[in-house]
């Protein structure tokens, strides 16, 4: 373990370099191009022995590293916002095929207006691919979920691609003290992949093929009994995580002084701590409020969210998402859970950040209040413009 | 030694899939196996050998084979060549097997990308001229004159009014290890091309002609006689690129009457006399060029 100071995108490429992935296929688009810089850093001076592919676009990223994936080889890609939509189709594709790829995307805003800073509506678009989605707060869960997703994606009862999020700037770009672990930890912890479903020369396979409506459901099915049975794959990932490096994470989400809150904020990515923060302040005047923290979207923690909120009196949801003519998607996911789990509780939606518009403490000591005094079920943070 | 009729391997690495009499395309699949072996890893996109090839669960490649998506073909070849030498296994062929459409349209940038990165691939391209898996629309290599369900033959414009692409010459001017065209028509250059093809270290491409009866409007029985014609009448040609030079396989003293070889065919039917003439100008004037430019060794 070694102590360096790092950038987000630079510990994902530390944790990247741990798991030892035998084929890299890069694409540059900010605010991810460090990740594969570093990368391919890496391989010049010998510390990553990987195939790297200097793809010429997105698709050609993914649709590389499904053809790696399917010959049964560990394989990344990195992308973000544009680039993200241009390789969708590939999405489907490798969660169709059950290619535990691992991808790191640097949450940005799509265009148009063009834009190159943090929001997320780009992978939040992308809920529904079938890919495991978790959200890093801090570079070094960043580097953290390098390696522990690739213990899931692969994990037999799993295999499924994963897509680990980092804020675009305010994490990718953002330097902070990280513990590296050394490659014998690193391999301690996360074993070859092994797999029956690729291309063997010994055992000649058909693979991505087509299926008829009565098996195409069929399918689909078990790719999402599969992403069920990641949630308990990802505790124990973490246990096993806990046991090597000796450092603990929270599952599908981490909660922050909830016990005895009446208001919860529920957010993701690199703003819950200033949620964290600003929860703290009210605190100290008498407030009881709380903060949840969604380190998963896929798989949705709907029974460990209804858990942590039942005994609020009113929850808000924070995200950088809109569904345009409906609402943000978290915070959809949000009340179906509260729903399911027979939990009515007012709920209200803050869409902040689009287009990387800041978050300030004061905004977020305003959204505590508006959900404490209940406010308007769906708003845009700082929005003044009256358009009825 | 050379590969012929009578020592084509007799195993069989693509059967019991469901083309249409006549089909061209499987014809070349089939036949390319044949010489690649079963160490030859397939890569097919979206397109007619894949609707006809994998149908779950009767899944009719005795080889390794994958299906890719339309555009990645190429891509997907990387990946799996990459895959199989990192995990240090040498003896295989990464083989790609798309359409005119897949390969000259929405795959052109993934295999410009292979090409440019050198990668150790074999692409062939079966070219039927249209998007025959969809119902016969125009692809970028339809040629001048054709009709398709999506250039009809009207009174106002009568078929596709552009040229093909010129995809041989486009993955030669990438400075390619190896390029070559064929034929099914001319089944032993084919295959003796993909050998040759399987034993050079780098980027390889081969495009054959595939003829589509149902797409081109001839009996199912004349697939390899119309495959044929395309070359003897000189609106295709059987070539290489390789260090650097052209090489023409073939060159005819005389060709066959190009008019009879579109007549012969519906989706010709409705080209006149000046079409015929402006079809058979332009095939002169290729000529000409390879003739001044290429090494002629046939």
């Amino acid at each position: 373990m070694a102590k360096k100071f790092l950038s987000g995108d630079e510990a994902f490429a530390e944790g990247v370099r741990l798991a030892r992935p035998e084929v890299i296929s890069a694409y540059p688009i900010t605010p991810q191009t460090i990740v594969v810089e570093r990368l391919s850093e890496m391989v010049e001076n010998g510390s990553l022995r990987s195939e790297f592919i200097h793809v010429e676009s997105e698709h050609s990223a993914l649709s590389c590293a499904i053809g790696a994936s399917a010959v049964g080889a560990r394989a990344f890609t990195a992308t973000s916002s544009q680039g993200l939509l241009y390789m969708a189709e590939c999405l489907s594709y490798a969660s169709g095929g059950r290619f535990p790829i691992v991808m790191m995307n640097a949450n940005r805003s799509t265009a148009l207006p063009w834009n190159i800073y943090g929001d997320q509506r780009d992978s939040i678009s992308q809920l529904d691919c079938g890919w495991i989605q978790a959200y890093a707060e801090n570079a070094q869960e960043s580097l953290d979920l390098a390696l522990m997703s690739y213990y899931i994606a692969e994990h037999e009862a799993v295999s499924t691609p994963f897509m680990v999020n980092l804020d675009g700037f305010i994490l990718t770009h953002t330097y902070e003290t990280v513990d590296v672990p050394s490659q014998e930890q690193a391999d301690a912890y996360l074993p070859p992949y092994e797999t029956e479903n690729k291309l063997d020369l010994q055992h000649p396979r058909n693979l991505a093929f087509s299926a008829g409506p009565e098996h195409n459901y069929i399918f689909k099915y078990k790719a999402h009994a599969a992403m069920l049975r990641a949630k308990s794959v990802v505790a124990e990932a973490e246990q096993r995580f806990a046991k090597v490096f000796g450092r603990c994470y929270t599952g599908l989400l981490e909660s922050y002084r909830i016990e005895d809150a009446d208001y919860i904020l529920i957010t993701l990515g690199s703003i819950a701590g200033l949620c964290r923060e600003a929860a703290d302040s009210l605190r100290q005047k008498g407030h009881k409020v709380g903060v949840v923290r969604l380190r998963y979207l896929r798989p949705f923690p709907s029974e460990e969210l209804a858990e942590a909120v039942k005994q609020a009196r009113a929850v808000g949801v924070l995200e950088k998402d809109i569904s345009f003519g409906n609402e943000g998607t978290v915070f959809t996911n949000v009340n179906s859970a509260l729903l399911q789990a027979g939990i009515s509780i007012p709920s209200y939606n803050f869409i902040g950040g689009l287009g990387g518009r800041n978050i300030s403490r004061e905004d977020v000591t305003d959204i505590f209040e508006r959900i404490e005094s209940g406010t308007e079920r769906v708003q845009f943070i700082g929005v003044e413009v009256d358009d009825k | 030694m050379s590969i012929t009729a009578k020592n084509l391997p007799k195993e069989e690495y693509f059967y019991g899939h469901k083309a249409c009499a006549g089909c061209g395309g499987s014809l070349a699949v089939r036949n390319a196996l044949k010489v690649l072996g079963k160490n030859a890893v397939a890569v097919l996109p979206a397109g007619c050998m894949s609707a006809v090839g994998f149908n779950f669960p009767q899944l009719c490649f005795s080889n390794n084979a994958i299906i890719s998506t339309f555009a990645g073909t190429a891509s997907m070849l990387t990946g799996v060549e990459a895959g199989l030498r990192a995990k240090g296994l040498t003896d295989f062929t990464a083989v790609g097997f798309a359409g005119d459409g897949g390969t000259a349209d929405i795959g052109i940038q993934a295999l410009s990308g292979a090409i440019d990165r050198g990668d150790n691939i074999l692409y062939i391209c079966y070219d039927n001229e249209a998007y025959m898996n969809t119902g016969i629309q125009k692809s970028g290599l339809t040629p001048f004159g054709a009709k398709t369900t999506t250039t009809p033959a009207g009174q106002n414009i009568r078929g596709n009014i552009r040229p093909k692409k010129n995809m041989f010459e486009i993955a030669a001017a990438h400075d390619i290890t190896y390029a070559a065209t064929a034929t099914v028509g001319y089944m032993t250059d084919f295959l003796n091309k993909v050998e040759k093809a399987s034993k050079i270290q780098g980027t390889k491409y081969i495009h054959v002609i595939a003829p589509c009866p149902t797409g081109w409007g001839v009996p199912v029985s004349d697939t390899v006689e119309i495959a044929r014609e395309i070359v003897d009448c000189g609106l295709w040609y059987l070539a290489e690129y390789e260090n650097g030079k052209f090489t023409l396989n073939r060159d005819p003293e005389h060709f066959t009457d190009v008019s009879a070889y579109l007549k012969k065919q519906g989706r010709f039917k409705h080209l006149t006399d000046a079409d015929i003439k402006l079809i058979t100008e332009s095939r002169d004037e290729k000529w000409r060029r390879i003739r001044n430019s290429w090494v002629c060794d046939g």
